[in-house]
């Protein structure tokens, strides 16, 4: 599991501007190196470079600057010819932000096929593809409904479904849950920890959404074109004053025991990051100060 | 708008249904020249039992069928007006002093044309858009045109266009009522004033949408892209048209049919069409 799968060295981009010419860079130099079969969330405020550096780890955009290594594979210096984007597509698939606009066909099944098709893989196995992707994110019965009838969560279980069926390596989230309701999202995110955990997918989820970054292995907060802090959710969460600084609010399990603990309570512990962890190490405090009163009396 | 659905499919499980798609645009073609054959009455009254046999058939209510036939009332009713009014016989019905006159040709011409017509919408309809899904279609089309490929027609990138084109008519739809509403929330009157006002009333509407469709375009296109879309070279389709002997049979019934069409028409019985 230690193998690195995406590994980038001073990654840099900037867009061109109306008349041909580079803006101020939007990513001014990244370094990470990601493993096989991690789930890893990047944070972000709007602006900051995330999306842009989810589309340069697919290739919808072009390096400007740095290294950019996928499974093995040195994309610095090399040139970006058809077959060698389609190889990379084939291990890195992504799911975008508005599910309408990245369904292709008028039946669920043909566009879970879309991505098998284009691999030119044979119509008897993309059958089995299909039906195991609708089978994986739970749209089985759903398989010969018309997309535009299905709520948004759904919509984007299908947009997973059609990633899956091309059987990647890794799949990028590219803030799919943002214009989802919270059912949807519960589903896309149960939906992305299930691919994680049970099919050793690589997640990288780009979000603004704390709650979701907590769910991942690992944070990476992406600031101002720059890696800002990169860890695990408990240990990033622990930087409540720099997260604020750069626009970005922790999760409120890890704000109350921030303000807990500027208070003066005592609290043991490093789970911040999930509701159930924080109420432990109140629990713990409390049953501690209530022993301690005992003592006294 | 939600429930709106395009094209005209009914879904049903017949013997149409079931058939190949490219076979059904081959026998709407052949069905469309049969009906351009027909020249006396009963050529026309086999035609017209041929039309109502495909109804049966299919299992569409006739309902549903007489329903498309509703929007073009007015040019079957223009049509067969003006082959009352203005052909030239030998046989006239009015006075000879009226300064109207009709003759027996003409009216047996209006007739001829009304049933025409009708059998062609009734029979495209059946073949086609009743029977056959929009997304089946555009494959059918694909598979059939295909060999244009070799003179470097986009066919399949026109295929792609069309099926995009019809995954997308409910979404924009939908956008559509959504900026109407806000333009309403906002004091936006589209019901009321002369056309031209109600045209410019559109604008507002228009722009937004244009603006955001083109939005989706490139959202779509990067999509697409990650999916490895790359053209049709190379790609596979799941499912595989399958052309069976039935198709096959149906398409010479056909045939055979025109050709019994042609021969009616030589009998000369009943009134011939002169042209």
């Amino acid at each position: 599991m230690s193998e690195s799968f995406i590994h980038t060295e001073n990654l840099c981009f900037s867009y061109l501007d109306s008349e041909g010419k580079r803006e101020s860079p939007a990513l001014k130099g990244i370094s990470v190196d990601i493993k096989k079969g991690e789930y890893v969330a990047v944070l972000g405020h709007n602006g900051s470079g995330k999306s842009t550096f989810a589309k340069l780890l697919n290739l919808i955009l072009e390096p400007t600057g740095g290294r950019l290594v996928i499974d093995g594979t040195d994309l610095t210096e090399k040139e970006l010819n058809d077959d060698l984007l389609l190889q990379l597509r084939r291990k890195v698939g992504m799911v975008f932000q508005n599910p309408d606009n990245q369904l292709v066909a008028t039946i669920v099944e043909e566009d879970v096929a879309f991505g098998p098709e284009n691999l030119g893989i044979p119509p008897a196995e993309i059958r089995i593809r299909v039906d195991e992707a609708l089978e994986a994110v739970g749209m089985t019965r759903y398989a010969k409904h018309e997309p535009h009838r299905l709520s948004g969560g759904q919509k984007q279980r299908i947009a997973i479904a059609g990633i899956i069926a091309m059987m990647p390596q890794c799949i990028i989230f590219d803030e799919s849950t943002a214009m989802l309701d919270p059912n949807g999202r519960k589903e896309v995110l149960d939906t992305i920890r299930m691919l994680n955990r049970d099919y050793g997918i690589t997640v990288l989820n780009i979000t603004h959404y704390m709650n979701e970054a907590a769910l991942a292995d690992r944070v990476l907060v992406i600031n101002d074109g720059l890696l800002l802090l990169d860890g695990t959710p408990d240990e990033i969460f622990a930087q409540r004053d720099l997260l604020e600084r750069v626009g970005l609010e922790v999760p409120q399990c890890a704000d109350l025991i921030y303000r807990l603990r500027s208070l003066g309570v005592s609290l043991e512990g490093s789970a911040i990051s999930t509701p159930e962890g924080c109420a432990a190490m109140i629990e713990a405090a409390y049953k501690k100060q209530q022993e301690g009163g005992k003592a006294h009396g | 708008m939600k429930g709106i659905s395009f094209g005209q499919y009914y879904p049903s499980d017949s013997m149409l249904h079931r058939m190949d798609p490219r076979a059904k645009v081959v026998l709407a073609v052949l069905y469309i020249v049969c009906t351009f054959l027909c020249n006396n009455v009963l050529a026309f009254a086999a035609l017209l039992l041929s039309a109502l046999l495909l109804v049966c058939m299919s299992r569409i209510p006739l309902r549903l069928i007489l329903r498309s036939i509703r929007p073009l009332l007015l040019i079957i009713a223009l049509t067969s007006f003006i082959n009352v009014f203005m052909t030239k016989g030998e046989q006239l019905l009015t006075p000879a002093d009226w300064r109207i006159q009709i003759y027996a040709e003409g009216v047996w011409n209006a007739v001829f044309m009304v049933l025409r017509i009708m059998v062609l919408i009734i029979g495209t309809g059946i073949f086609l858009t009743y029977t056959t899904t929009p997304l089946a279609l555009t494959d059918a089309l694909e598979l059939l045109l295909s060999p244009l490929k070799k003179i470097h027609v986009p066919v399949h990138d026109f295929a792609m266009m069309m099926s995009i084109a019809l995954r997308f008519i409910p979404t924009l739809s939908e956008e559509t009522e959504k900026i109407m509403n806000a333009q309403k929330a906002r004091g936006a009157n589209f019901t009321t004033g002369g056309l031209l006002q109600r045209a410019k009333a559109l604008i507002p509407i228009l722009i937004p949408l244009f603006v955001s469709a083109i939005g989706r375009a490139f959202e779509l296109a990067s999509a697409m892209e990650c999916r490895c879309y790359h053209g049709d070279e190379g790609r596979t389709r799941m499912r595989v048209l399958k052309f069976q002997a039935s198709d096959a049979l149906a398409i010479v019934l056909v045939t055979l049919f025109g050709v019994g069409l042609f021969f009616l028409n030589r009998l000369g019985i009943g009134y011939t069409r002169i042209s």
